[in-house]
């Protein structure tokens, strides 16, 4: 599958459309579910050494949802403590302003390069392409997102994004476009390829790009977490920092790291604590950038925030363990949901950001199995945020229709109608054991199933057996249970 | 730049607005929005670990056994050999060419090497070192982290960076169980740049196997200074 294009949820091909391809294909699958089971085995050992665990992530959401609730006394109080280090704010209302911002930055220094640390931010506001477009041409110095962009693809994971890559297909790229035919496949030598690439790029250009993990309202400083090194270089020895970053990524303090620089490394990579972190704040004479610009990005982030139900979509800390963990990316891989924001996250965030828009199909694509809640470290509600966001769906392709036209619109409504009284639920209930009879056929153990459906209910038929009615409704047999004199489990009790 | 100062003010102003109108009215809060967000802030609930359960000893040793699983070389010195316990690693290490930040305490380094001190050399005259020695502004021991920042001693963040071996002396007493206590110590000097380290640079990024050493230092060692 060609992805050279970046993935766009404007034009991205629907859900089910993409999935279907990207099952197709057994190696992506298989490199999927490698990396998904070592990360989430990694992630449940050093998450089980910590018996505070669940205050944490309570702790966590607190402060995620206190920080939202104040945000703009947050971000003002922020841009203050910045700009007095030094450092100088800008806002962006949408990814076209940002864009325009950071290449007006970086054709300013009168560099035409820059060097890059992985940013989902810079890759929702499409920035490269916008900087190639300026004759600027940015390196990425992260060792998945150098792979992306030497093999002309997209990232598929929020934190690990080659991971649908083997290291065959990374050696394959890095000798094709570092002339190095000789190049070995162990993850040593290629890990050891990409220092030698980058090595000169970090000594040379003079310019740096980031995202950032966290922004300090009291102090006005800027977080990066990573792990090899690169973003220390890029934040490090240019001249010039520009970063990008999320409305979201404000935390009201400094001692709010306590909480965060805990919940983060254990959920991302299942690692006790990531190799680097960098803190900084504003510029520092004779260490670091003399000139640093902060992007603060809103780009839909604010209609997020206007949705009660789906506000807690922003808590998100970016650490992926909701993809590790859902069944249904495990099966496709990222590039289904056509989106830089993949799995149950990326199900929630991205139609959001499009102001629903696009990427509706987003919200389906999940079986509301709740693993995604439970293993994220500020608790988002992902399963519940899913079903306001298909009501959501539902009510903008039904407006202005009558409801009679739209089957699954008529559907909701009988069942509302039918859950709202008892008389009519029982009703519905022999309705549908007189109906379903003549559909099953009994199995091996004597369980009865249903094999096909007509019209519509026929989705579910087409891939998998119903379970036939039951003879008696617990309501039937509670009524029964009463008139015939006590059943038998009293009896055991006296 | 000179259009920006236009326009970055109204985006400002559009943005702010855009966030009040999403909040809706500020119903029941007292005060300003800043006394409001600070009397919510302290109501936040902390009911995670933040003091020490250990004892100073296994401190310690917690601390060593996460940097080994790191893949850091560990050892535990008194002040008074570790001018020699330098000497011995450096020795052992292939005696790389080093780089020691200003500040450093008399005597600490071994007469039998050559340090240069860090004269603010450019990316590519650090890249000239193979190694450098610094202290640390604390260690955590549950995560295996070294902090440093930009202070006497510890230096700028290039000069840890660029070299390709670290050599870090931390004291017994700058060894903090908890994160929560080492943010507590370094809330004084947050505004100084700081890099937390853990182990020698790695990634995950193919196959999910660990890489010890991309773009950072490859090898790490690490000198827990006790009293005796």
């Amino acid at each position: 599958m060609s992805l050279g294009s970046a993935l766009d949820p404007k034009t991205a091909p629907t859900f089910p459309m993409a999935a279907r391809t990207s099952l197709g294909d057994m190696l992506l699958r298989k490199n999927v579910r490698h990396a998904t089971e070592v990360i989430q085995a990694k992630r449940g050992r050093v998450v089980a050494e910590m018996p505070d665990w669940e205050a944490l992530r309570e702790a966590g959401r607190a402060l995620r949802a206190h920080t939202l609730a104040h945000l703009d006394v947050y971000l003002e109080q922020f841009e203050r403590n910045c700009t007095a280090a030094g450092g100088v704010v800008h806002w962006a209302r949408d990814a076209e302003e940002a864009r325009r911002i950071v290449v007006d930055l970086v054709k300013a220094t009168g560099t035409r390069e820059a060097i890059k640390i992985k940013s989902m931010t810079t890759e929702e506001i499409q920035l490269n392409p916008a900087l190639e477009a300026a004759g600027v041409h940015a390196y990425e110095t992260d060792l998945a997102e150098l792979i992306l962009q030497l093999g002309e693809e997209q990232p598929s994971h929020i934190v690990v994004p080659a991971l649908h890559k083997n290291r065959q297909q990374v050696r394959e790229i890095f000798r094709r476009e570092m002339q190095l035919p000789e190049l070995g496949e162990t993850p040593q030598d290629l890990a050891d390829a990409a220092r030698r690439f980058l090595r000169d790029k970090f000594l040379r250009v003079r310019t740096g790009v980031s995202g950032a993990n966290f922004l300090i309202a009291e102090t006005g400083g800027v977080v990066v977490v990573e792990s090899e090194g690169n973003g220390r270089m890029c934040l490090t020895l240019p001249e010039t920092l520009i970063t990008v970053a999320g409305i979201d990524k404000v935390v009201p303090r400094y001692r709010d790291l306590e909480v965060l620089l805990q919940l983060l490394p254990r959920s991302a990579t299942g690692e006790r604590m990531n190799p680097y972190n960098s803190i900084w704040t504003g510029v520092h004479a004779g260490d670091g950038p003399q000139s640093f610009h902060v992007v603060l990005l809103d780009n839909a982030r604010t209609e997020v925030l206007a949705d009660e139900a789906a506000r807690e979509t922003l808590h998100c800390i970016r650490c992926g363990a909701c993809q590790n963990a859902c069944p249904v990316y495990r099966q496709t891989g990222g590039h289904a949901y056509g989106s830089v924001y993949a799995g149950p996250i990326g199900a929630i965030l991205t139609p959001q950001l499009e102001r629903m828009d696009h990427a509706q199909s987003l919200p389906y694509a999940s079986s509301l199995c709740g693993a995604c809640y439970e293993v994220c470290p500020v608790k988002i509600n992902i399963p519940e945020v899913l079903i306001h966001l298909r009501n959501k769906v539902v009510r903008r392709e039904t407006a202005g229709m009558g409801v009679l036209t739209h089957p699954e619109a008529w559907a909701m409504e009988l069942a509302g109608a039918i859950f709202r009284s008892e008389r009519r639920f029982r009703a519905a209930q022999r309705l549908g054991r007189m109906a379903g009879r003549p559909l099953e056929s009994k199995d091996g153990n004597g369980e009865r199933w249903v094999g096909w459906l007509p019209g519509m209910l026929g989705g579910w038929t087409r891939v998998r057996d119903l379970k036939a009615m039951p003879k008696e409704s617990f309501r039937e047999w509670f009524a029964r249970r009463d008139t015939n004199g006590k059943a038998a489990g009293d009896g055991r009790q006296g | 730049m000179a259009g920006k100062a236009d326009e970055a003010p109204s985006a400002r102003a559009v943005i702010l607005a855009r966030i009040r109108g999403a909040m809706g009215p500020a119903i029941g809060r007292a005060g300003s929005p800043q006394q409001s967000a600070a009397a919510g802030w302290h109501a936040l609930p902390r009911d995670y670990r933040r003091t020490a359960a250990l004892g100073p000893d296994e401190r310690l040793l917690l601390l060593e056994d996460r940097l080994r699983d790191y893949g850091a070389h560990v050892e535990r010195v008194t002040a008074a050999t570790v001018p020699k316990a330098i000497g011995r690693r450096l020795l052992e290490r292939g005696e790389p060419t080093m780089l020691v930040p200003a500040g450093l305490p008399e005597g600490l380094l071994p007469r039998t090497t050559t340090f240069t001190e860090d004269a603010g050399f450019s990316a590519t005259e650090l890249d000239r070192f193979s190694g450098v020695l610094t202290l640390a502004a604390a260690a955590i021991a549950t995560t295996g982290t070294l902090v440093l920042q930009n202070l006497p001693g510890q230096g700028r963040r290039a000069a840890t960076l660029i070299p390709d071996y670290h050599l870090c002396i931390v004291a017994a007493d700058d060894v903090m169980e908890t994160v929560p206590e080492a943010m507590d110590r370094l809330r004084a000097t947050a505004a100084l740049p700081t890099t937390f380290i853990s182990g020698p640079s790695a990634t995950a990024d193919i196959e999910m196997t660990r890489i010890q050493g991309v773009h950072g230092p490859r090898v790490l060692d690490v000198l827990v200074v006790v009293a005796g």
